[in-house]
């Protein structure tokens, strides 16, 4: 057993996952790159997206890979920092809206 | 302002050190002789000498945080008029197409434009690798790109990113609004504008322990950006890996990425790139007249094989045709990805 649940040597490992189930991890690796290729959205453009979503989902290795792979294709630190301020602007949005959910319970049963 | 590590009198000053470092700390990696071999490369012979690179002198106005010469306002290396006088003997062969101008800021070197007006007498090709800031370095270089329009020079500048924050940090402050000045006085003479045969072509490479991105995407955003925000246009953009050599080879170290850098070459590792690699059809020439099969064995001291004329007093053009190159372990940052060179990238 590894000693911390994160270990940052693991990215590198990542293709591993075909050693226990080969047909369904091609397809899903192969799906991945399809998805990062230039086409409407450039290769650059993905890369601060997927950015920003690896910081709302508070995953440490794609935060690893995306920050260096948006840095190296260009983008500034001014930039990336943005990004995630939209990553935090919607996570904090999604919890606030959940407020009229809980307004509305509280109009429901107060007096 | 930064010194070189020569006159810091720094360990990796001493070419020795850096190939001990290179062929030491190795973490299981490939040599870069071995790892061709599986492709069924037994070492890398030369296919002729068509380009002629002359590096002038190690005297440069900058002192870049990367640059694999140890550069810098303090390095007196300057070629002499009797080995340009060499230089122009050896380059009257017809297989020599392209002389290539390099430093250092070349044109620090007194005989500078005697040299250029020379070669060009001999129907060569001319590069000049212009830092751009020599241009407004001092009054008397600011007529550079009327010199350089009048023998028809091709200018390649690098320019590592159309922002100032990347610029500034690898090539030191101030440097992004100067080599923007220098562009647009290029451009006013014609230097990168459509029509005019006046080549402009800017150089790329990372500012950081990282690989260069595709080349004709950053292309794309350099010319829209530059004309965007500074009216500029040029030719083509060459992306450049950083070797692991002087400079970049310390920071590589001192920031601890020295191995990961190496491994990210060496998982980029690109077969298709061998055989256009520069050192096939290029030999470098230093300062002092000796001769290597690139730039970076220059630096690194590796004279091209013995059983070849090592100097341009004994210059054999039938020898070096066909010589072998060294290899070492840096040679994998011109293999990696989509290759490099001086001329950018070299496989797709």
């Amino acid at each position: 057993m590894a000693n911390h649940y994160y270990n940052s040597e693991d990215l590198g490992k990542f293709g591993n996952i075909g050693e226990y189930q080969k047909p369904l991890a091609d397809k899903f690796f192969d799906y991945y790159g399809e998805v990062f290729k230039t086409s409407a959205l450039t290769e650059k453009e993905k890369s601060l997206i997927a950015l920003a979503v690896a910081h709302a989902l508070q995953c440490p290795y794609c935060i690893d890979a995306y920050s260096a792979d948006a840095y190296e294709k260009g983008y500034s630190k001014q930039q990336m920092m943005e990004a995630v301020h939209v990553a935090a602007a919607i996570k904090g949005g999604a919890v606030l809206v959940h407020g009229v959910q809980m307004m509305n319970k509280v109009n429901e049963i107060a007096m | 302002m930064i010194k070189s590590l020569k006159v810091l009198n720094h360990n990796l000053a001493n070419a020795d050190n850096q190939l001990a470092v290179l062929q030491n700390e190795l973490n299981g990696q490939p040599f870069f002789s071995n790892k061709i071999a599986t492709f069924g490369y037994t070492g890398l012979q030369a296919t002729g000498i068509e380009v002629f690179q002359v590096n002038v002198g190690k005297m440069c106005n900058q002192v870049c945080k990367h640059c694999h010469v140890d550069a810098g306002p303090d390095r007196k290396e300057m070629m002499t008029l009797e080995t340009m006088q060499l230089c122009l003997v050896a380059i009257q062969n017809p297989t020599i197409k392209t002389v290539d101008l390099t430093g250092g800021a070349p044109e620090l070197n007194p005989n500078f434009r005697w040299f250029v007006q020379e070669i060009k007498k001999l129907g060569k090709h001319v590069i000049v690798r212009c830092n751009l800031t020599i241009i407004l370095a001092n009054k008397k270089f600011n007529d550079l790109p009327e010199f350089f329009k009048l023998y028809e020079v091709e200018v390649v500048s690098s320019l590592p990113s159309f922002t100032p924050d990347r610029t500034n940090s690898q090539r030191g402050d101030g440097v992004f609004e100067d080599s923007i000045t220098a562009l647009k006085m290029l451009n006013a003479v014609g230097y990168g504008v459509q029509n005019s045969g006046l080549i402009l072509n800017l150089v790329y490479n990372p500012a950081g322990a990282f690989l260069p991105p595709s080349q004709s995407a950053l292309q794309a955003e350099y010319k829209t950006e530059l004309f965007k925000n500074y009216g500029i246009s040029f030719n083509n953009l060459f992306s450049i890996t950083n070797m692991p050599i002087s400079r970049y080879l310390d920071y590589l170290l001192v920031s601890g990425n020295y191995l990961k850098y190496m491994d990210k070459l060496i998982a980029a590792f690109n077969p298709s790139a061998i055989d256009n690699v520069m050192c096939r059809n290029t030999i470098s020439i230093s300062w002092d007249g000796f001769l290597y099969d690139c730039d970076f064995n220059q630096m690194l001291d590796l004279k091209v094989n013995p059983t070849a004329s090592q100097h341009l007093s004994e210059f054999n053009i039938q020898l070096l045709n066909t010589r072998n190159i060294v290899l070492k372990q840096h040679c994998y940052g011109c293999t990696a990805g989509a290759g490099s060179s001086c001329g950018g990238a070299v496989a797709g």
